[in-house]
């Protein structure tokens, strides 16, 4: 069995590779959607935090992950949102 | 059922990473952000079914109010605007990956958590205070000159080596929660002093740097609650962060520890001497020349932006098109305010998006350009940049709008560009100098068409 540590680590050098190609592919063009789109995944921390936000505990930790929650679904919602209406924007020259 | 929950995240990676190869290209984009929130909607309902949760409510709430929050800044936000709010949204993103490390701190937690708990709250902490400066010096709320103090690399020296011993402190004694607590006031505190001392214009550089570190952080948070989507998910969203940074230091010639340490802009002088006179010319003269061109390009500056003048720049294109001449746009890639800001402003105008060209697109056709126009652009079209090797701006890559039969610059009046340099380009013989207002100017040429 590898060890959790390794087995994250593996994870992230893999992503990381994977990340630089996807993104190097992305068009000029596209950088500010594709930043926004960003900050909406960065909101991935929604799901760390919503399993601390609902142990029921009422201690610290629960709170803290209330807000993270909270936060992250800002990063979420929006940022879809947001890069939604602006790549709605971008058209094609017509005929 | 905890099997199910790493499958469904499993599938929420591959949608990430698909939705994101989309992105590839602008007539798949927006169907690559559907996929890539359908893999956040998966996410989120795999970790809704982890067993540990007892108590939904307090996650209920939370999503409604954040939603709620990021639902009225997307649909009202100005698109001039964006700048700012992926600033502040980097922040929230730092702020949840620091507050999801605390959470998850346990004195009981092996020491590689402790570790990354540490790196959690010190990544989340700085893109926190630091993205937070960063929305006020490109909202204006606060000044977006440099902000340099004596001592300021001794005060620096001390908050990272005050962050190293309370890190190595609380990692050997977790028990005490004081040194976690030091952690992140001084995690907190270093973020605002590493974007204090950088400049208005240098912001493009930080808010993608800070992009990065968003992402950056919720990967440390990943590790912090053994989570391998928060991993993937994070990491991509640093690589995107780091290529963006480089593409923006790259265009700008500086390296980045320039943009972060040299405070820009504090002290540059220069003595060029530029011969030639300038020469303007009336609306109407530019009307006879544009009527006669048959290849014009448009190369757009902030400034284009900041008079609102891409909508009538739009309606001057559809004229010149329906005149028989081929209009494309050349921009720079610190056009902007950020990375790709200036397309997301003429999408919004409606410019097409085929006509809206790279500076390395551009700049091989432009000796066959009738006319180039230079709207609210100063630095981008200097060509100091390739022949005056005194120029602070020596080595940029810049358009060579020099190099078309007829260079017109809209301009307000002969005052310096943003970082105040002579720009040769208005005293070259094929330039001429429109001067006025942006907007009118144009809306004076569309007068004369019609």
């Amino acid at each position: 069995m590898i060890p959790a540590e390794v087995f994250l680590t593996f994870i992230l050098m893999l992503s990381i590779f994977l990340g630089f190609e996807l993104i190097n592919k992305v068009p000029a063009t596209l950088h500010t959607p594709l930043m926004s789109g960003a900050n909406a995944i960065s909101g991935i921390t929604v799901v760390g935090a919503i399993s601390l936000a609902g142990t029921g505990h009422g201690d610290a930790a629960q709170w803290l992950g209330f807000f993270a929650v909270a936060l992250a679904s800002i990063n979420v919602v929006g940022g879809y949102l947001v890069t939604d209406r602006m790549l709605a924007m971008f058209k094609k020259k017509e005929g | 059922m905890d099997n199910l929950i790493q499958f469904a995240y499993i599938i929420s990676a591959a949608l990430f990473i698909y939705g994101l190869k989309q992105l590839g290209s602008p007539a798949t984009a927006r169907r690559g952000n559907m996929i890539s929130s359908t893999g956040m909607l998966v996410a989120i309902v795999a970790a809704l079914l982890d067993q540990g949760i007892v108590d939904y409510q307090w996650i209920v709430i939370g999503v409604v109010i954040g939603g709620a929050i990021g639902a009225f800044v997307a649909r009202t936000v100005e698109m001039t605007s964006m700048p700012e709010m992926v600033a502040l949204f980097n922040g929230f993103g730092g702020m949840a990956s620091l507050l999801v490390g605390l959470a998850a701190m346990s004195p009981t937690a092996a020491t590689f958590t402790l570790v990354t708990i540490v790196l959690s709250i010190l990544i989340g902490g700085v893109t926190f205070t630091g993205s937070l400066v960063a929305y006020g010096k490109l909202s204006e709320r606060m000044t977006s000159a440099p902000i340099m103090f004596a001592k300021q690399q001794m005060v620096n020296g001390a908050i990272v080596a005050g962050i190293v011993i309370s890190a190595l402190l609380f990692i050997n004694f977790p028990d005490t929660g004081f040194w976690l607590f030091l952690v992140v006031v001084l995690s907190l505190a270093f973020g605002v002093m590493v974007v204090i001392p950088i400049g208005g214009a240098d912001m493009p550089v930080v808010i993608s740097l800070l992009n990065s570190y968003s992402g950056l952080a919720a990967c440390a948070a990943g590790f912090a609650v053994d989570n391998n989507i928060l991993i993937v998910a994070g990491s991509l969203v640093g690589a995107s962060g780091i290529i963006l940074t480089q593409i923006m230091c790259k265009a700008m010639n500086r390296s980045l520890t320039n943009v972060l340490f040299s405070g820009f802009g504090s002290g540059v002088q220069e003595t060029t001497e530029v011969e030639g006179e300038i020469k303007p010319i009336s609306v109407e003269d530019a009307y006879y020349v544009l009527e006669a061109a048959s290849s014009v390009a448009v190369i757009p500056g902030y400034g284009m932006a900041v008079a609102q003048a891409q909508h009538v720049v739009k309606e001057l294109m559809e004229l010149l098109e329906e005149n028989g001449a081929e209009v494309n746009f050349g921009i720079h890639p610190v056009a902007g305010r950020m990375p790709g800001h200036m397309n997301v402003l003429l999408a919004e105008a409606d410019v097409p998006y085929d006509q809206l060209l790279e500076m390395d697109d551009i700049n091989p056709r432009m000796e066959t350009v009738d006319v180039a126009i230079v709207i609210g652009a100063n630095d981008v079209v200097n060509p100091a940049a390739r022949e005056v090797e005194s120029s602070p701006i020596y080595g940029m890559p810049v358009i060579n709008v020099d190099s078309a039969r007829t260079v017109f610059v809209l301009k307000r009046s002969m005052a310096s560009g943003f970082a105040g340099i002579e720009n040769p380009l208005f005293y070259k013989d094929n330039t001429r100098m429109l001067f006025g207002d942006a907007k009118e100017s144009i809306g004076g040429l569309i007068r004369e068409f019609s």
